[in-house]
């Protein structure tokens, strides 16, 4: 995205050195902010940039040097102070992030069932775990978490998959502000949890999503979605949803050419945020069994089937016939506000160069 | 009157602005990811003023519920603007260097006490009092948004000029975190108006009645373009029910549901010689059309949308149409064709060339620049202008100053009466859509809100001896329909309210009224009178579920 015109640079006044590269950041910024404009980048596991840190996972550890100190500081929670030096990935961080790696490994199911990864790709939690060669066996399985049993259309929670990072209780805590989840108990007995028993559909939850989203691991998936669709073969468009006015970003899944669902597009405008309606009713419709195929002619009071060139002659003829006898103004076109705006210039364009009036409106009034 | 029927601030300003002025819009429902922006504004430290007659879920992160009397929003915005011109709260230099008309506005507003204003609209004198030093004190980092809960009156038009004549007392235009912000409501609503399908504009908000604008469009279009501006689509209902329009095309819109007082826009269609209707579903009108073509949805269509905030976004098709369905594009250039006015325009990024070629607005935003930047906010007037966040921004320079109307308190068409007692109100809910033609076919949305229901006060219901979740009949002067009965507090006593986005069992809009705004010709969906009762000895459905909203 372009910086639109009236939009103010905030000044960057702290210099910070990341990896040996110089960088100057806004006051106020954290370490990790650093990090990545610095043009590096560390994993996030437990922190969703619209909420800010949370400081759990441990996993954006870097090493700081500054004012004669050295210290292992969490980069999300930590502020960028002046004139710092970063190493990101030293062997001892490395080392760090391996380990925290493997022991949230040992207490989830495997990677090889990831709901997650088996149908979108990739979880942002086994790529890290991936990334940093952390081994499946390093640590003795303790106890997962027990899966919810929660018969909701919507939301799959399989907690066996959870890393306790928080992020989707941040996220509907205080991004959605929807208060519908919230952790139960500490440390390995914490789970997440809705009042008051624990079924999403009897709960504040408006089915918005952002859990799913923001869930780094398979723990929280799209139920209409997850299992019906193969990562290998998943194909993302970048379009619009098709609802309200808003405009949020979204990126239809598709698989051997049919539509299979939707994800929200964090690289638009609206950051990844979506209602219930984009996030889980914006492609079933467009499959739908009741979908016109074909041009149809009413005769005698009953469609028959026709072909494009009969359909369309017809309405030719007619529109010429009420033009001759009525006059153009006996013709009016009704655009509309749920097509593209290119069919609207062109539905306009029809009604005045075609028809020759300018008996155009859309359905902006209702 | 200032601007276009458009945000004229952005959505993510919205976030940093310090008061939020939020009127006849049930945001976190019918716009959920917009109400994203107002929540974060309020945890920022920003004071929230919400104006709605129901008890809307927003309310309960508004400092300030305005909780009027349906339909009586001019006199509290005029009395607010009175208690900011005696208290001099204004933006003095603002009105005089860019405005118009204020003197002879706050001359029409001096009748307009809060105590006056109180009388007619149910707000406490102090709170109007109250409401205006906030609003005053926060301008100009202050933002009015409003949606169709203001322009869906017969004085909808003047509720808007109202909103607006505080906007420009207060400095809200040009400035950023700021803005007088219509929030619209279909998807693409925004680029259908901005690409001239509107009786009276060209493509980019050009007047068809100006005569060098006229000449500019002929010259490239090569033909001569109709002198006088069209008539709207509920004029043009009435026309064809004394057969002055004889045909009719309709693309992508279910007239007879989504339009008020439906049996009238049935009877209409039904009277015009040919209709034709161009569409994804079978819906209620296109039943009634002699030529039925199958249209391409939005996964299936190139272009472009408009948001509310006037940013242009692409849409592009992830999977082939169905059968021998058309994008509406396509559609369109093969009918030119056989009109005898072929166009040169092959796709649908030929047809958005020409439009920005003829729309300074759009003149600067390119395909390629929307696939590589990913979305311009128009005005965009050249390929190396980065949009605009708001708008008017360069108005000091272009000269185009507001005008202050003074407008007047004009009660709904219709009032509640002896026989008709109630005022029933109608919107949206967040998890269906409109006429749920989309919602409709989506798995488990039946569970969230399984079919229509009547928002009813306690105390209304049990003066009816309604419970909650029975059937009850509500009938108007133009139809009655069946519906399940939602006893709640978020329905103020004497005011009833429906979606409409289950027609085929709860027409909602069979008991709409058909007035509407004089100027806009929008429908008065908002007020209506209705009667509300119990159905004796039926078998009540034990289906007492609440809409999630609550």
């Amino acid at each position: 995205m372009t910086t639109a015109r009236h939009e103010t640079e905030t000044s960057r006044d702290l210099q910070v050195e990341v990896n040996g590269v110089a960088v100057a950041c806004p006051t106020g910024s954290r370490m990790l902010d650093a990090v990545r404009l610095a043009g590096f980048d560390v994993p996030t596991l437990c922190y969703d940039e619209r909420v800010g840190p949370q400081g759990s996972c441990r996993t954006c550890m870097v090493e700081v040097e500054v004012n004669g100190r050295t210290e292992t500081v969490a980069s999300c929670t930590a502020f960028a102070e002046q004139g710092a030096r970063v190493a990101t990935h030293s062997s001892e961080i490395k080392e760090y992030r391996r380990t925290l790696l493997e022991l949230l490994l040992s207490e989830t199911a495997s990677p090889a069932n990831c709901p997650k990864c088996n149908s979108f790709g990739t979880c942002e939690f086994h790529q890290t775990a991936e990334e940093y060669g952390a081994r499946l066996d390093r640590f003795p399985p303790i106890p997962q978490r027990t899966p919810a049993k929660d018969p909701n259309p919507f939301i799959q929670r399989d907690y066996d998959y959870c890393i306790a990072c928080y992020r989707c209780t941040n996220v509907c805590n205080e991004w959605e502000q929807a208060d519908a989840i919230t952790v139960q108990g500490r440390g390995q007995e914490s789970n997440i949890f809705s009042f008051f028993n624990n079924n999403l559909l009897d709960s504040p939850c408006t089915f918005c999503g952002q859990c799913i989203n923001t869930c780094p691991t398979g723990a929280l998936t799209n139920r209409k979605t997850v299992g019906k669709i193969q990562a290998d073969k998943i194909e993302r468009t970048k379009t619009i949803c098709p609802y309200c006015g808003v405009g949020c970003g979204i990126n239809l899944l598709s698989q051997d050419g049919e539509l299979m669902g939707a994800e929200p597009d964090f690289d638009s405008p609206s950051r990844g945020s979506l209602c219930v309606k984009g996030q889980f009713a914006s492609w079933e419709f467009v499959k739908s069994e009741e979908r016109l195929k074909y041009p149809l002619i009413k005769e005698n009071g009953a469609f028959r089937r026709a072909s494009w060139d009969e359909a369309l002659d017809r309405v030719a003829a007619q529109f010429k016939d009420a033009m001759a006898s009525h006059g153009p103004d006996s013709v009016v076109c009704w655009a509309s506000a749920r097509v593209v705006t290119e069919a609207s210039y062109l539905m306009q364009k029809f009604a005045r160069v075609a028809i020759g009036t300018n008996n155009i409106d859309n359905c902006s009034r209702t | 009157m200032v601007g276009k029927g458009a945000m004229s601030n952005s959505i993510e300003e919205l976030a940093n602005t310090d008061f939020l002025f939020v009127a006849g819009s049930n945001t976190t429902e019918a716009h959920p990811v917009i109400a994203l922006r107002m929540k974060r504004a309020v945890r920022n430290g920003a004071t929230l003023v919400v104006v709605d007659p129901r008890k809307i879920e927003l309310t309960r992160w508004a400092n300030r519920h305005l909780q009027i009397r349906l339909g009586t929003d001019i006199p509290l915005y005029n009395a607010m603007a009175r208690v900011m011109i005696e208290e001099e709260l204004y933006d003095r230099d603002y009105v005089e260097n860019r405005t118009e008309g204020f003197q002879q506005f706050a001359r029409h507003v001096e009748m307009y006490t809060p105590e006056y204003a109180s009388d007619i609209c149910g707000i406490s004198p102090e709170d109007i009092v109250r409401t205006a030093r906030e609003f005053g004190a926060a301008a100009p980092k202050a933002s009015i948004c409003y949606t169709v809960g203001v322009t869906e009156h017969s004085c909808g038009s003047h509720n808007v000029q109202a909103l607006a004549n505080l906007g420009m007392m207060a400095g809200l235009f040009g400035r950023p975190n700021a803005g007088v912000n219509p929030l619209r409501g279909q998807n693409n609503v925004q680029g259908a108006s901005d690409a001239g399908a509107i009786p009276t504009d060209l493509p980019g908000y050009q007047k068809i009645e100006s005569p060098g604008v006229r000449e500019k469009f002929e010259r490239a279009w090569g033909a001569k373009l109709p002198k006088r501006r069209g008539i709207t689509k509920i004029t043009a209902m009435d026309q064809m029910l004394r057969g002055k329009v004889r045909a009719v095309y309709v693309m992508g819109e279910n007239t007879v549901v989504s339009d008020p007082h439906a049996n009238h826009a049935k009877k209409a269609l039904e009277a015009a010689d040919f209709l034709v209707v161009q569409d994804i579903f079978m819906t209620d009108t296109a039943r009634l059309a002699d030529v039925v073509l199958p249209a391409a949805s939005f996964a299936e269509s190139e272009g472009t949308f408009a948001n509310s905030e006037r940013r242009v976004q692409r849409v592009r098709p992830a999977v082939p149409p169905p059968g021998e369905a058309q994008p509406d594009v396509d559609i369109l250039l093969q009918l030119f064709r056989r009109m005898g006015k072929p166009q040169n325009s092959r796709t649908a990024e030929d047809a958005w060339d020409e439009m920005r070629r003829l729309s300074p607005i759009h003149a600067g935003i390119t395909y390629k620049r929307l696939d590589q930047e990913g979305g311009l906010q128009w005005p965009c007037p050249n390929e190396e202008h980065p949009g605009s966040m708001y708008l008017h921004g360069d108005d000091m320079e272009s000269g185009m100053p507001g005008f202050f109307a003074p407008v007047d308190h004009i009660p709904p068409a219709e009032q509640p009466d002896e026989q008709y007692p109630l005022a029933l109100t109608t919107g949206r809910r967040r998890s269906t859509y409109h006429t749920g033609t989309q919602t409709g076919r989506a798995a488990g949305f039946d569970l969230l809100v399984p079919h229509e229901f009547l928002e009813i006060n306690p105390a209304d219901a049990s003066e009816l001896s309604i419970r909650n979740g029975e059937k009850v009949r509500v009938t108007s002067r133009r139809g009655e329909v069946e519906v399940h009965a939602n006893v709640t507090e978020k329905s103020p006593r004497g005011t009833v309210f429906m979606s409409f986005a289950f027609p085929d069992s709860t027409l909602t809009n069979a008991l709409t009224s058909d007035a509407y705004d004089f100027i806009t010709e929008t429908p008065e969906f908002k007020a209506c009178a209705v009667r509300v009762e119990r159905i004796p000895n039926i078998q009540h459905a034990a289906n007492g579920k609440t809409p999630s909203a609550d």
